[in-house]
């Protein structure tokens, strides 16, 4: 019996113990939901169940991100042993509304006025794999992971499998990195795996810089073991013994649960010497970012983990070959990490089944902006924007009409409405001028002004500007001047000509992808706005009018 | 089975003739050994390379055209490589335009004037107006120092003080404080120079600054002249001695 | 090697305490600068240059280059923070919904900007990218505490209420971007 077994039925025994319950009553506890009060709900339903002497027939768990952010707090009720009521989705819930919740339950009724019905597209078109336990289980409870599956990839492929047979499986999955490239993942975890040396390390961004996405945080808050069993696979397979999380300082949530993930890996024995009786031996430290977008590039994130300035160095050499402190480090996303250990339970084959030819798998969306689902939703690689943004999101507002999507981040562009049909993958998004990114998707409806939309993106791109090279550090500042100009109406076709030579150069000769990534909002939106650009230059098109308000 | 020795020297073309490099040298190294020019002003023999100022920057023709800096590339085999073109001279220019607007590059009154690796840059690729407005940055100009003087104003931020300081004085008195467009050179805890209790007064970091942002006291205009011959011996003794 | 430990702190302040336990953890290796200066300004609520020589003379980093990382990263603030903070997030999906008069509204109700604290030292105004609470845009953290979907009139009654308060009590939070979640 392998020490994968004790701890399975350790957890399956406190999983029967659960299965007595009659109904168990998740309340949900990430960043969002906390931020309405959902911790202060939760308590006050224990106390609830308790007074009510209902402890051995309502279990109250805290749990992770349930998607539909928008209208948290949440609470689900699910049927355990007891079928008489269906499970049972409540919104917006209140600490007020906890004994009317606990009464109409012990007399197996629903509170109509809370309820949000489940058989909406927003819950049933979604795929999830790296949110399937999102939402379920409990996040600080190891047991809770362990009984859904968790680290049993980890432990099979320590005991049954070579370092290159996961590599292989990865390869073949078709995963591609989920932080907004595309770069096959199973390629560097080979190009790591090769590079020479008997120190590697493994490094999860966590970084999540992009305004707008929320991601990596709510999956760090939601179900922090997938994202650690991950990296445990990853040094696994590339031969690596210690590994970092580097994440954002402003996700205390995050942070607070990793800490716990990490303190109870390390007692299970998933973490540090001799792993599960075997010989590998790894272990996670977890490094604080402190507010620089810039630190989501793979050589300046190197350079914040080393504790200094986080400014990017040129590549090659890459960090494949000569990362932290100059050894082979493998730096992967939160959600790349996210997708590995079910694709080892589940096999490539079944990974390779969702999504596109090119872009395998599903992809995990934050929606916000002018949308009425605002959430965390997670689809397959290959549906449509429409699909994201009418049936699961709901579409924009009321009385207001979609206008552009924006994706990337600011390194990302904005596709106008008219692409509607467009394929969600890798490919289809850069065609369209944007690109993936790590998955912020903001909804703009006719009621932005576009020119005030990139000026928003370029003053971003300005402050975040690391200040090493000339072209982004001179570069963005004048550009930020220039559709500041346009903006307020003061410029002419001359300021917009010289700000597209600026786009040009800094494009091509920055030093590293987010210098050369920060025109994309100037440069998205003026190829299918320009005349809202016309319309503010002094020498505009006649006849051109601005279509905001 | 003995695989036959890995040739460790590359040949490549530079401009349509051919060279021939060693692996670890870079298109800068063979470019410089050939004397065919290429503008640097971020690089400097005998400190590590940065990157930063992007004027190397050279067009690769069998990678797609891509740009690449020639200080950090390292020759490979069969590459073709471009050193000047409308298109790189461009950028070299408005590089060299954005650099000039960031701060106060006003010549005739600079005592480099005559002597300065920016101006002499200008000339040199015809980069003879500003199509920018300056940006003004209000920069503090250090004269605490009773032998030397730091004007911010006309810093171009290519950390040659801060790696000479640090890498072969070993005091690391210069650093870089803020980013993008605010950062800016500081000694110590941003505290005046003079007081500097690193500093070890050698004054390598004004002798190796390639503009009039590090002076010695009282040259006037045009009177600046400075010698950074020292740093290629000190580095070539270092190398003998490893 | 010098032995770290040796080095005295500033004072005899406990919270140094805390700050020597982060540098310990780390075998008091360079590296651990960023992870030190969080600690500082989690316990002092700022950076001074007094702690920022401590830091640098213990881990060995030059004093300017620590200056460079404390002001390279925007998490870290040089300068005493406001009893109360106001943090604006700014977001992509608080821009879209008008994070900008909620700037506005507190520079003509008190007249600081974004980096600034009023005289009086009871306000500070912040600004941070993207909270996480997307979906409660516009979001406001108003002294560790996120208020949702803000609209200009509403968020200058919570800052009256927050500032009426407590009165001139012990600073409500120390960090310079307060934390959504209390701990």
């Amino acid at each position: 019996m392998t020490l994968y077994d004790d701890l399975r039925s350790m957890a399956d025994t406190e999983h029967e113990k659960e299965r007595r319950y009659g109904y168990c009553l998740r309340v949900c506890t990430a960043a969002a939901c906390v931020s309405q009060h959902s911790d202060s709900i939760k308590k006050a339903f224990d106390a609830e169940v308790k007074a009510r002497g209902l402890d051995e027939q309502i279990q109250v768990k805290g749990v992770g991100c349930m998607g539909l952010c928008a209208a948290g707090p949440l609470v689900m009720i699910d049927p355990v042993r007891d079928n008489t009521l269906g499970p049972t989705l409540y919104e917006k819930v209140t600490v007020e509304d906890v004994p009317e919740i606990v009464d109409a339950l012990a007399q197996k009724q629903v509170v109509e006025r809370l309820e949000r019905k489940m058989d909406i597209p927003f819950f049933q078109r979604q795929v999830r794999i790296v949110l399937e336990n999102s939402g379920i289980i409990d996040p600080e409870n190891v047991d809770d992971y362990i009984a859904a599956d968790g680290y049993q990839a980890f432990s099979h492929a320590l005991t049954s499998m070579s370092p290159a047979d996961v590599v292989k499986e990865i390869t073949a999955s078709g995963l591609r990195g989920r932080g907004g490239g595309g770069y096959p993942t199973g390629l560097k975890w080979s190009t790591v795996a090769k590079a020479s040396g008997d120190v590697k390390y493994v490094i999860c961004n966590a970084d999540e810089g992009d305004p707008g996405a929320f991601m990596d945080r709510s999956v760090l808050e939601s179900d922090p073991h997938r994202v650690l069993e991950g990296m445990c696979i990853a040094a696994y397979a590339i031969g690596a013994s210690k590994g970092y999380v580097y994440v954002r300082a402003e996700y205390p949530l995050a942070i607070d649960r990793l800490k716990t993930a990490l303190k109870q890996a390390k007692r299970k024995n998933l973490l540090g010497h001799s792993i599960l009786n075997t010989e590998f031996d790894f272990d996670i430290e977890i490094r604080l970012g402190a507010g620089a977008f810039v630190c989501g590039e793979e050589t300046a994130l190197m350079a914040s983990v080393e504790g200094r300035r986080g400014q990017p160095r040129p590549r090659p050499p890459y960090p494949s070959d000569h990362g932290l402190w100059g050894k082979p480090t493998l730096v992967n996303n939160v959600e790349s990490y996210a997708n590995v250990a079910t694709i080892l339970r589940k096999g490539a084959d079944w990974f390779a089944g969702i999504g596109t030819e090119k872009s395998k798998g599903t992809k995990v969306f934050a929606l916000a902006g002018q949308i009425e689902n605002t959430g965390l939703i997670e689809v397959p690689m290959g549906v449509t924007l429409r699909e994201i943004v009418y049936d699961i999101g709901g579409g924009t507002p009321q009385g207001t009409e979609l206008k552009a999507i924006q994706t990337g981040g600011p390194s990302g562009g904005c596709i106008p409405a008219d692409l509607i049909d467009l394929p969600v993958d890798y490919e289809s998004l850069v065609k369209a001028g944007s690109f993936m990114g790590s998955g912020g998707m903001i909804i703009i409806d006719n009621t932005a002004d576009m020119v005030n939309v990139a000026k928003y993106f370029m003053d971003f791109c300005k402050s975040e500007s690391c200040g090493k090279c000339i072209p982004c550090r001179v570069g963005t500042a004048h550009m930020y001047n220039l559709i500041d100009k346009i903006d307020r109406g003061q410029a002419t076709h001359a300021d917009l000509d010289l700000l597209l030579s600026l786009c040009d150069l800094v494009a091509n000769t920055s030093l590293c992808g987010l210098g050369k990534a920060s025109p994309n909002a100037i440069l998205s939106t003026l190829r299918v706005f320009r005349n809202e650009y016309e319309a503010k230059l002094l020498d505009g098109h006649v006849g051109a009018q601005p279509e905001a308000k | 089975m003995t695989a036959p020795t890995r040739s460790h020297i590359k040949t490549l073309k530079i401009d349509g003739k051919d060279y021939s490099g060693h692996e670890e040298e870079t298109i800068l190294d063979i470019a410089r050994q050939n004397d065919l020019f290429l503008p640097t002003l971020c690089q400097i023999d005998g400190l590590s390379v940065a990157g930063a100022c992007r004027l190397c920057l050279v067009e690769v023709k069998t990678w797609n055209n891509r740009l690449v800096p020639a200080c950090t590339t390292h020759v490979e085999e069969g590459i073709e490589v471009l050193t000047h073109s409308e298109r790189i001279d461009n950028y070299r220019r408005m590089i060299l335009e954005l650099l000039f607007s960031e701060g106060n590059h006003v010549c005739a009154v600079c005592v480099s004037n005559g002597n300065c690796e920016l101006q002499a840059l200008a000339q040199k690729l015809g980069m003879d107006h500003v199509r920018f407005p300056n940006l003004r940055p209000v920069r503090v100009v250090d004269m605490t120092h009773d032998r030397f003087v730091l004007d911010r104003n006309r810093c171009v931020l290519c950390a040659r003080c801060v790696r000479v300081c640090d890498e072969i004085e070993g005091a690391h008195t210069w650093d870089i404080t803020g980013r993008g467009i605010d950062a800016r050179i500081i000694s110590d805890l941003d505290t005046p120079w003079g007081s500097s209790d690193t500093c070890t007064r050698c004054g390598k970091c004004v002798n190796i600054y390639p503009v009039g942002a590090l002076v010695e006291k009282g040259s006037a205009i045009g009177e600046m002249v400075k010698h950074h011959d020292f740093l290629e011996y000190i580095a070539e003794m270092r190398e003998a001695r490893e | 090697m010098r032995n770290q430990t040796n080095i005295a702190a500033p004072s005899d302040d406990k919270r140094w305490k805390l700050v020597e336990a982060t540098m310990r953890r780390n075998g008091y290796r360079p590296d651990a600068l960023i992870e030190t200066l969080h600690t500082v300004q989690e316990s002092f609520g700022y950076l001074d240059d007094e702690s920022l020589q401590y830091v640098a003379r213990k881990l060995r980093v030059a004093s300017s280059q620590v200056y460079g990382v404390a002001t390279f990263y925007h998490f870290f603030t040089l300068k005493p923070q406001g009893k109360h903070v106001c943090a604006v997030c700014t977001g992509t999906a608080c821009y879209i919904k008008g994070a900008e008069k909620l700037i506005e509204e507190v520079h003509d109700n008190y007249g600081i900007t974004p980096g600034q604290t009023t005289p009086d030292g009871e306000l500070s105004l912040v600004t941070v990218r993207c909270v996480g609470a997307c979906g409660l845009a516009p979001a406001v953290v108003l002294d560790g505490e996120t208020h949702g979907n803000m609209k200009p009139g509403q968020m200058s009654k919570e800052l009256e209420t927050a500032i009426n308060k407590t009165g001139s009590a012990e600073p409500v939070s120390h960090t310079a971007i307060p934390e959504v979640m209390p701990q």
